[in-house]
């Protein structure tokens, strides 16, 4: 679909679509950690303007209702709550070091590609006027993926699952005009229980281990002292 | 005079005043960041001052240099010369606009970049050579960054001519493109770093080891050094003239009338005093980067110009 078919309304909608995308690769390539939460915070921002935009558009007034909802959580609630919990942890100074940055922006765009061709049958199914940002909700998604993969800090880690919350939020606005009302509400209460005990995690994951270095977790350290004592024991076995 | 004369005429007043009036640019410049750094402005003309003192200078030249290293700053004023010819500055659709697309104009930046890169490998001194591989590693980062804004522009305007990619936006009014968005921010990028400004270069010091386009030309004096520094301040207004086409063109005449004209002027000097001033201000409040980070700093406006690749795909044209 032509851009130029649309009303401006339908063209700011792309617009901020466009902007929220590109949010997800400013998280991408984020290390500072208090960064990473504000640019969150703008994701959901925008985020929230695009659902307002689609329901002034589609006059589907529980939109205003996500809208709302999205605002009070992903920008300001979850936000701060992560921001204080980074004080608290002491870690809203560190950066954590990224591997190969280019790299990684690289393969985020090479997501963006992918997206675009699962999501071409669906665009030319929908009839909506929204129908071109479905392929730029699935990218949010999956750079929100690809942010939990390349992260070790758990802090990182949930704010790339948050932002992959966030995608699914914005293709179901979108590609239906948003979810049955109730079906949001549950999510937003799920969302806002999982960020308090993700919070909890955190202080379990900084008492066992120091850090709230995931990669920890990898290693199974009792397992691994216990198993030449078990070998030792096994011999008296029978 | 037939209408093909006065264009011809019109052509070339514009590629004269493009030329004339870039120091001028850069002596705005320079008097706004003197300002906003609490500093004793110069004039604005203080420019044309420096290259006139240089021009009447005389010139000093290495024992061993060669005819390249003489016919270098020819090169490059000549090359930014044809470059700015391509440009419409206040009139679209000039005879000259068919010299070059957007492509051969980052070509003719390449060519004056290549050869002063040569240039200044040509004597042999330490600071040349530095100067000329750190010039062609932010280049070979640069330029395929602003190419992709030419194809993601030439895409939606379906022409990479200038002139007529001009055209193209000023007929579709206002329409909201995220792609434009992209290549405005990844052009200015590649801008500030192609120009030599504050992160990626500083234009203002001499004998530091953090230069980049100031260590390839400390070997000449003179008047090879005015045409290289004029060279240098008419490839600055190129590229702010550039952006105000593509993404700002309101006000650019598109008939050879006198009134069309003279609002071309005011509305081209009004554009790039405000482009001046955002410069300015990103000048000021940015410190200069080091040089290993420059390529993560190109690296962010290649992603730009191919995020506004993708979203031109994407959302503009859909499946």
């Amino acid at each position: 679909m032509e851009l130029t078919s649309l009303g401006i309304y339908n063209q700011a909608i792309i617009l901020f679509a466009a902007l929220v995308l590109f949010t997800s690769f400013a998280m991408l390539a984020q290390t500072r950690i208090v960064q990473l939460i504000f640019t969150f915070a703008w994701q959901g921002l925008l985020l929230a303007v695009v659902t307002i935009l689609v329901a002034m558009v589609s006059d589907h007034p529980h939109l205003y209702v996500s809208a709302a909802l999205t605002l009070a959580l992903k920008v300001v609630l979850i936000p701060w709550l992560l921001y204080r919990l980074s004080v608290r942890l002491n870690m809203n100074y560190e950066a954590e070091a990224i591997a190969n940055p280019s790299l990684l922006l690289l393969g985020g765009a090479a997501l963006v590609m992918f997206s675009y061709f699962i999501a071409v049958p669906v665009v030319h199914l929908s009839g909506l006027a929204t129908r071109n940002t479905i392929a730029v909700s699935i990218a949010v998604e999956l750079l929100g993926m690809l942010i939990m993969t390349t992260r070790k800090t758990a802090m990182a880690q949930v704010i790339g699952f948050m932002s992959m919350e966030n995608g699914l939020f914005f293709a179901a606005v979108v590609s239906t005009y948003g979810m049955p009302l109730i079906v949001e509400l549950g999510v937003a209460f799920d969302v806002m229980v999982a960020s308090i005990l993700f919070g909890v995690f955190f202080f379990h994951l900084r008492d066992s281990f120091d850090s709230l270095d995931v990669s920890h977790l990898n290693r199974l350290s009792e397992t691994n002292d216990s198993l030449p004592l078990q070998e030792a024991n096994g011999e008296e076995r029978p | 005079m037939n209408s093909l004369g006065i264009a011809w005429m019109l052509a070339a007043v514009q590629t004269l005043i493009f030329v004339a009036a870039a120091p001028l640019l850069a002596g705005w410049v320079k008097r706004l960041k003197c300002h906003m750094q609490n500093r004793a402005a110069p004039v604005v003309w203080q420019p044309y001052r420096d290259l006139a003192k240089l021009l009447q200078k005389d010139m000093v030249l290495a024992a061993n240099a060669s005819w390249l290293f003489r016919a270098t700053p020819y090169i490059v004023f000549g090359a930014t010369l044809l470059a700015a010819a391509a440009v419409p500055l206040i009139v679209v659709h000039l005879p000259t606009a068919a010299i070059a697309d957007m492509i051969v104009l980052v070509g003719f930046f390449a060519l004056a970049r290549f050869f002063t890169a040569l240039a200044a490998l040509d004597i042999g001194t330490a600071f040349g050579g530095m100067g000329a591989s750190r010039e062609m590693t932010v280049a070979a980062l640069a330029e395929p960054a602003m190419l992709l804004v030419v194809f993601t522009l030439s895409m939606t305007a379906g022409t990479t001519n200038l002139s007529a990619a001009t055209e193209f936006v000023l007929q579709a009014g206002l329409v909201l493109r995220p792609s434009f968005l992209f290549s405005l921010f990844a052009l200015a990028m590649v801008a500030v770093a192609e120009s030599g400004r504050i992160p990626v270069d500083n234009p203002a010091t001499h004998l530091e080891l953090t230069m980049l386009h100031e260590a390839m030309i400390l070997e000449y004096g003179g008047r090879h050094l005015a045409l290289i520094e004029w060279a240098s301040q008419v490839k600055l207004l190129i590229y702010t003239v550039l952006i105000v086409d593509l993404f700002f063109p309101w006000g650019i005449a598109r008939e050879f009338t006198a009134g069309a004209l003279a609002l071309g002027i005011v509305a081209v000097t009004a554009k790039a005093m405000l482009l001046a001033v955002v410069l300015v201000t990103w000048e000021t409040v940015l410190a200069k980067m080091r040089l290993f980070r420059v390529p993560q700093f190109l690296g962010f406006a290649f992603l730009l110009s191919l995020l506004g690749m993708l979203t031109s795909i994407v959302l503009e044209t859909g499946g």
